[in-house]
C-alpha cells in the first residue's frame, strides 16, 4: 500500500483575493446604503385626496393697468427669474429667447370687437377637470392630481411637446436651455415641459394661497382669489356664487378650475 | 407572365460606395446637428413656446406618412391580386421600412429628452394617440418584415396574401393615427377635424408612390435594367389619381373650415394673408407640387417620357414637404383663439397680439437633422437592394405582363 507522501500545498491566493474583495466591496457600498436610507425623506404622511379641488377666481375688473405683481411673484416663487439667455446678445437672438423662456403666468389685455370694451387679466394653466394636455401625453407625465392640480412629472416627461400643441390656453413652456440654477421647490431641467401648478409646494407644505394671489392682494388689488372649489363655505365658492363668472374657451367644456369675472 | 428573377443591385463598386459615402456624410451631418441641439438645448433652433414643433417634425411626419404609402405597391399586388405589381412588392416593403426608420429617427432625436426613449417605450397613457402610434409604428416594422419574409421565402408564399392584407389594414391604421395626432387637437383651429386622417392617408398614397417611383427609376437606370411602358404608365396613372385625391381632400378641408364663421380668419390666413404659409401653400404645394405634376402625368406627350415622370415625382415630393410645413408650422403659427370675438391688445407671452402670427424661422441644425433622416432612409434602401434580392431583373413588358393584356 502506498501513501501519498507528497501532499500538494494548497494555493490560498484566490481565497485571499476573494476575502479582500469582499472587504473592499463592503467598505465601498455600506456607507452608500446607509446614507441613502438617511437621505430618503420621510414620505408625506397623507396622500393628496379629491376632497378638495383647488381653483381660482380672477376678477379682471380689479386687475390694475401697469401692474404685473403676479407675474413677478410667480417668477420669484418658481425660480423662473433664474432663467438666463444662453448666448447671443444681438436683438434677434434676444427676441427669440424671449419667446423661448418659460412663463407660467402672463398678463393679457383684450378688446371686444363690437363694443370696444377692454379687459386685462392674468392667464395661466386653467387646471381643467378634463385637461387635453393629460389626454395627449404619451407617457402620462402630464397628469392631474386628485386635488385638481394639473402638472408635469419631470421624471417621465420625454419633451415631445404634444401637451403644448393640445393646450387651448398656451399655458405650457418648454425648457429650451441648460438650467444651471434652480430652486429645490421648483425643479427644472432642459428638455422638459412645465406650467403653473398652483404653487404645488405650498399645497404640500400646508401653506395657504399662491404667490400670484398673495402678490395681487399685497398690491391692494385682490383680483386673484385662490381656494377650494369643493368647499361651499370657503371664500372662493362664496364669491363664485355671488359674482357672475365664466371659463375661458368654455365652448371646449373642459370645466376649468380657474374662473374669470368681468371678461 | 414569366417567372420573376430578383437580383442584387449591381452598381459598379466605385459608384455604389461613392453613393453610400455621400449618404453617410449627409446622415452624419444630421447626427452632428442632433448632438449640437441635444447638448445646447432647443434654444439653438427656431422653435419657441409658440411654435413648438419645427422643421424636424416636417421631415419626420413626411417620412412616416410616405413610409406607409410606399407599401401600397406591394398591397396592390398581394391584397388586390394585381400580378403586375408583384415584382415591385419587395422594394415596396423595403422602402416602407426604410422611410419609417428615417422618420422615427428624426422624431425621436428631436425630443427634449431623447435619452428617455425607454420611458416612452415602457410607460403608456392609452388615451394618447401618440402612445398608440408608438405601437402602430413598431408594429408596422414587424409586420412588414414578416410580409417581406413571406415574399422571399418559398415556405412563406402561402401566407403572403393574409400577411399582406394585415399589413394593408395596419398601414391604414398607422396613417389614420398620424393624421389624428393633428385631427384630435381641439385647441388649434387649423387641426381639430376628422378630415386630417383621410387627408394624411391620401398624402401617404401620393408621397409614398412618388418616392417609390423615383427610387425604382433610379435603381433600374443605374444598372441598366429595363422597365416597360406598361408597368411605368400604370404607376404613373396611379400617382395622378393619388395627387387628385389629396387635392380633393384639401378642398373638403377648406370647405369644412369655411362653413363655420369662426374659421374665416384661419382660411384667410392659409389662402390669402398668411405670408410664407400662403406662398408655400399656393405656389409650392398646390401649383408646383400638385397641379404641375398632374399636368405632366396626364399630358399626351410628356407623360410618356421617363424623365418627365421622374420630374413629376420629384415635384410631388417637394410639394409634400411644403404641405407638411404649411400644416405643421402654419397651423401653429396661426394665433390660437383664446377669446373669440375679442382682439388681443397686449400679451406677455405672444398670444397673437392684433391677430399676429407666431414667428418661426427654421435653423440650420433642424434642417440638417431632417435631411439626415432622409439620408438614413436612403442608406437603408441602398444597402438593402445591394445585399438582398429585392430588385427584379427586368420590368420589361414582355417579362411582367401577360401578352394578351399588353395594350400600350
Amino acid at each position: 500500500m502506498t501513501t501519498n507522501k507528497h501532499k500538494e500545498r494548497v494555493d490560498t491566493s484566490r481565497r485571499g483575493f476573494l476575502g479582500a474583495a469582499a472587504v473592499v466591496t463592503t467598505v465601498t457600498v455600506a456607507p452608500g446604503v446607509v446614507l441613502h436610507r438617511l437621505a430618503v425623506a420621510e414620505p408625506r404622511s397623507e396622500a393628496v385626496t379629491s376632497d378638495v379641488r383647488w381653483g381660482m377666481l380672477i376678477d379682471s375688473t380689479k386687475c390694475a393697468e401697469g401692474c404685473d405683481a403676479c407675474v413677478t411673484a410667480c417668477n420669484r416663487e418658481n425660480g423662473l427669474d433664474l432663467q438666463k439667455q444662453p448666448k447671443g446678445e444681438d436683438a434677434d437672438q434676444q427676441k427669440k429667447w424671449d419667446r423661448q423662456a418659460a412663463k407660467w403666468i402672463r398678463i393679457v389685455k383684450v378688446k371686444d370687437n363690437l363694443t370696444g370694451h377692454e379687459s386685462r387679466l392674468p392667464m395661466m394653466c386653467q387646471h381643467c377637470e378634463h385637461p387635453p394636455c393629460v389626454d395627449v401625453c404619451p407617457t402620462g407625465a402630464s397628469f392631474k392630481r386628485a386635488d385638481g392640480i394639473v402638472m408635469v412629472d419631470r421624471h417621465t416627461c420625454i419633451g415631445c411637446r404634444y401637451c403644448m400643441m393640445a393646450c387651448p390656453y398656451k399655458a405650457r413652456s418648454f425648457i429650451h436651455e441648460t438650467v444651471d440654477t434652480k430652486l429645490t421647490r421648483a425643479p427644472r431641467g432642459k428638455g422638459c415641459v412645465e406650467s403653473c401648478n398652483l404653487c404645488v409646494h405650498r399645497r404640500d407644505n400646508g401653506t395657504p394661497s399662491t404667490a400670484c394671489a398673495d402678490a395681487c392682494a399685497a398690491q391692494g388689488q385682490g383680483a386673484i382669489l385662490f381656494g377650494d372649489l369643493k368647499d361651499p363655505e370657503g371664500p372662493l365658492m362664496k364669491k363664485l356664487t355671488t359674482l357672475s363668472s365664466r371659463q375661458i374657451r368654455e365652448d371646449l367644456a373642459l370645466d376649468t378650475g380657474v374662473r374669470y369675472a368681468g371678461v | 407572365m414569366k417567372r420573376i428573377v430578383y437580383r442584387e443591385w449591381r452598381l459598379a463598386p466605385q459608384r455604389y460606395w461613392g453613393l453610400l459615402a455621400i449618404l453617410a456624410v449627409v446622415a452624419g451631418l444630421g447626427g452632428l446637428a442632433f448632438a449640437y441641439m441635444e447638448h445646447e438645448g432647443h434654444w439653438v433652433t427656431g422653435m419657441t413656446n409658440q411654435v413648438v414643433w419645427g422643421t424636424p417634425h416636417v421631415f419626420a411626419v413626411f417620412l412616416i406618412v410616405a413610409a406607409s404609402g410606399a407599401l401600397n405597391v406591394a398591397s396592390i399586388g398581394s391584397v388586390f391580386g394585381k400580378t403586375l405589381y408583384k415584382p415591385l412588392a419587395r422594394l415596396s416593403g423595403l422602402l416602407a421600412i426604410a422611410l419609417l426608420a428615417g422618420g422615427l429617427l428624426v422624431l425621436v432625436l428631436d425630443l427634449g429628452r431623447p435619452d428617455r426613449l425607454v420611458v416612452a417605450m415602457t410607460t403608456y397613457n392609452f388615451r394618447s394617440i401618440f402612445a398608440w402610434n408608438i405601437f402602430l409604428y413598431t408594429g408596422f416594422m414587424v409586420i412588414v418584415i414578416a410580409y417581406l419574409w413571406t415574399m422571399v421565402e418559398r415556405k412563406g408564399h402561402p401566407y403572403t396574401k393574409p400577411v399582406g392584407f394585415f399589413a394593408f389594414v395596419w398601414r391604414l391604421a398607422l396613417t389614420t393615427g398620424t393624421g389624428s395626432i393633428f385631427g384630435f387637437l381641439v385647441a388649434r383651429q387649423a387641426y381639430d377635424t376628422a378630415v386630417m386622417a383621410p387627408l394624411f392617408i391620401a398624402m401617404s398614397f401620393a408621397y409614398g408612390l412618388a418616392i417609390f417611383l423615383l427610387i425604382l427609376l433610379f435603381a433600374l437606370d443605374q444598372d441598366g435594367r429595363p422597365i416597360g411602358k406598361f408597368v411605368l404608365f400604370r404607376l404613373r396613372n396611379l400617382l395622378g389619381i393619388f395627387i387628385g385625391a389629396v387635392l380633393f381632400l384639401v378642398v373638403i378641408y377648406f370647405l369644412t373650415k369655411l362653413y363655420g364663421a369662426k374659421n374665416y380668419d384661419l382660411v384667410a390666413f392659409y389662402l390669402a394673408d398668411g405670408g410664407i404659409y400662403t406662398i408655400l401653400f399656393w405656389f409650392v404645394w398646390i401649383l408646383a407640387g400638385s397641379l404641375f405634376p398632374l399636368g405632366i402625368l396626364f399630358h399626351p406627350e410628356l407623360s410618356k417620357s421617363r424623365a418627365w415622370i421622374a420630374s413629376a415625382c420629384g415635384l410631388t415630393v417637394v410639394g409634400g414637404l411644403a404641405s407638411m410645413y404649411v400644416i405643421i408650422i402654419g397651423g401653429q403659427a396661426f394665433p390660437m383663439q383664446l377669446f373669440p370675438g375679442k382682439t388681443i391688445l397686449e400679451s406677455g407671452f405672444y398670444d397673437g397680439v392684433g391677430g399676429a402670427a407666431a414667428a418661426y424661422a427654421p435653423s440650420l441644425p433642424e434642417i440638417l437633422l431632417g435631411i439626415g433622416g432622409v439620408a438614413v432612409a436612403l442608406l437603408i434602401t441602398a444597402v438593402g437592394i445591394r445585399v438582398l434580392q429585392f430588385l427584379p431583373e427586368s420590368l420589361a413588358d414582355r417579362d411582367v405582363v401577360d401578352h394578351h393584356v399588353v395594350r400600350v
